[in-house]
């Protein structure tokens, strides 16, 4: 290795540049791929340390933080048990029902305000005082106005996910270029197509990035909902290892979260590739 | 394949047109007292100075823009809006993205249902005429700007319109790229005949190109002069080299430099003032 070190380096001893410690490290294969595993692993550590040192530090205490091996027994234990699966599965059932229709409702008005002015102007102002009420501070009075908990969980992930696909779709809409309107209808497209053909492919870019970023509030907002009416789910399982005092779990069911939410919103983006084949990086099909 | 014979018709007129844009204080005059009446299958040339108004006269032809005194008819009907009689090249990037070159050529028969078979093989065909055949399956973001000329030029003349208007569509392009299009452009209109109104600010293009060539003043664009140009065709890059071409170049730069413009002012498209909603 230190003969392929040293001749990576001589093109740059030629420079007339000495190679201190950090140019080294650069020219190392996989350079990248190392530093992240060595932050990782000194994370690990570090939570380690703290944990099982019990550090007190007076303003934040690590006293009842699991260590990450108590954590990964827990997960194990998780993973065998058959509680698993009822919480996984109320989870995803509520993020994709409260997803879906902000989808379905977030590209249908969204098409509608940027498109016709009677339906912004109809639409928009009721919309505009709604969005920057946070969706959590939706869920006592979803609790009050939907007789189901699984509903009004539901409409927390929707009113969540609403206004970023909402918002992305009007900005995909008006931003379609209006010289592709005038082609097409040169070319002898109606307004049902020219909406079809022109305006919903020249927004799908916009609307895919909003409904990742929907997906990832679809998540945050669940997670609080089930913490506070849920009885089965990922939040409300992270919630009850807090008053059960399982504190290796609420580790778990943290990590739980963060993967669910990434896995899904890599979902949104993969299918969202797939939408827009034309907009990939070199045009690949 | 047989010489297709082009649509009947094709004779545009303009009478006594005015066209204004903008809104309130901020509207102003484009052109005004365009008298024009072009023959069928005429390829005639809008020459004049940037931003005398000669895209939006061929805006207010495709229908994309309205007058706002006089008339304007395609063989003797008043124009009132966008139709694949009347054909539009941009200067650039107006292929949709999301389709391929092939689908983007058959957008046309498509919008009159024309069935899938018929369309694609229509399609190919014309693809054939502009030498893209092997690039019927990429995205127009894989094509150079000159390629992506060649596509917009098959997707207007598929829908075999009566006239073919071209904003500047070489503009945007290198100077042998140029070349190359004006000699396939006389090449694919000899097979599909159809009257062009070809906007440039390019004499030698204009020269090279046009049966007639109508000089425009500085804004509020006004004819300045109407000009025959009576090259035989087909006609071969030694043109340029003719004393009579040399003698027409000479009269158009007299012509260009005329009226004094003052400052330059901005390119107009036939969708309106440009900008982020620049449609009139």
């Amino acid at each position: 290795m230190s003969a392929a070190v040293t001749a990576a380096l001589a093109p740059v001893s030629a420079g007339g540049r000495a190679p201190g410690r950090l140019a080294l490290l650069r020219l190392l294969p996989g350079r990248p791929l190392l530093l992240r595993a060595a932050s990782l692993a000194a994370s690990l550590a570090a939570w380690h340390l703290a944990a099982s040192g019990k550090v007190d530090l007076g303003m934040v205490s690590f006293r009842n933080v699991p260590t990450p091996a108590d954590a990964a027994r827990a997960a194990l234990a998780l993973i065998q048990s058959p509680t698993l699966w009822p919480h996984l599965g109320a989870s995803l059932a509520r993020v994709l029902s409260g997803f879906l229709a902000a989808l379905a409702a977030g590209i249908g008005l969204g098409v509608a305000i940027g498109r016709f002015r009677l339906a912004r102007d109809l639409l928009l102002p009721p919309l505009e005082v709604l969005r920057p009420i946070p969706a959590v501070a939706w869920i006592p009075l979803a609790i009050l106005m939907f007789p189901s908990s699984e509903l009004s969980m539901a409409f927390i992930t929707f009113t969540g996910a609403l206004f970023p696909i909402l918002l992305n779709t009007v900005h995909g809409v008006e931003t379609v270029n209006p010289r592709l309107v005038a082609s097409a209808r040169s070319l002898g497209a109606g307004r049902a197509a020219i909406l079809r053909e022109v305006i919903l492919p020249g927004a799908t870019p916009s609307i895919v990035t909003g409904a990742a970023i929907g997906m990832g509030t679809a998540w945050f907002c669940l997670v609080t909902a089930e913490m506070i009416s849920g009885q089965y789910g990922i939040g409300y399982f992270t919630w009850e290892s807090y008053t059960l005092q399982n504190y290796d779990d609420i580790v778990v069911g943290m990590l739980l979260i963060g993967l669910l939410g990434m896995g899904s919103s890599l979902l949104v983006r993969r299918v969202g590739a797939l939408l827009t084949p034309w907009a990939a990086p070199g045009g690949a099909r | 394949m047989s010489r297709s014979v082009g649509s009947s018709g094709g004779r545009v007129a303009v009478e006594g047109g005015a066209i204004r844009l903008g809104r309130g204080s901020a509207a102003f005059d484009v052109v005004e007292d365009i008298d024009l009446d072009i023959a069928p299958e005429q390829f005639v040339c809008l020459l004049g100075p940037s931003g005398c108004g000669k895209s939006t006269l061929l805006g207010a032809v495709a229908g994309h823009l309205s007058l706002q005194r006089g008339r304007v008819s395609l063989d003797g009907r008043d124009i009132a809006g966008p139709h694949p009689d009347r054909g539009i090249v941009f200067q650039q990037h107006t292929l949709f993205p999301w389709r391929s070159v092939l689908d983007n050529v058959a957008f046309g028969p498509k919008m009159k249902g024309v069935g899938k078979g018929e369309r694609l093989a229509a399609a190919r065909d014309f693809l054939d005429q502009v030498g893209l055949a092997d690039f019927a399956d990429h995205y127009p973001a894989e094509l150079s700007g000159g390629m992506q000329q060649r596509v917009e030029i098959a997707r207007a003349l598929i829908n075999r319109p009566r006239v073919l208007l071209m904003d500047e569509p070489f503009g945007a392009l290198d100077a042998q790229t140029r070349l190359t299009m004006q000699e396939l452009l006389l090449k694919v209109w000899s097979r599909n005949r159809t009257t062009i109104l070809f906007v440039t600010h390019d004499i030698d293009e204009a020269l090279f190109l046009a049966d007639r060539i109508v000089v425009m003043t500085p804004r509020p664009g006004r004819i300045l002069d109407d000009l025959a140009i009576d090259f035989a065709r087909p006609r071969r890059r030694d043109l340029i080299a003719d004393p009579r071409f040399t003698t027409l170049k000479r009269h158009c730069l007299t012509l260009l430099h005329a009226e004094p413009s003052g400052i330059p002012l901005p390119r107009l498209t036939p969708i309106g003032v440009p900008g982020p909603h620049g449609a009139a």
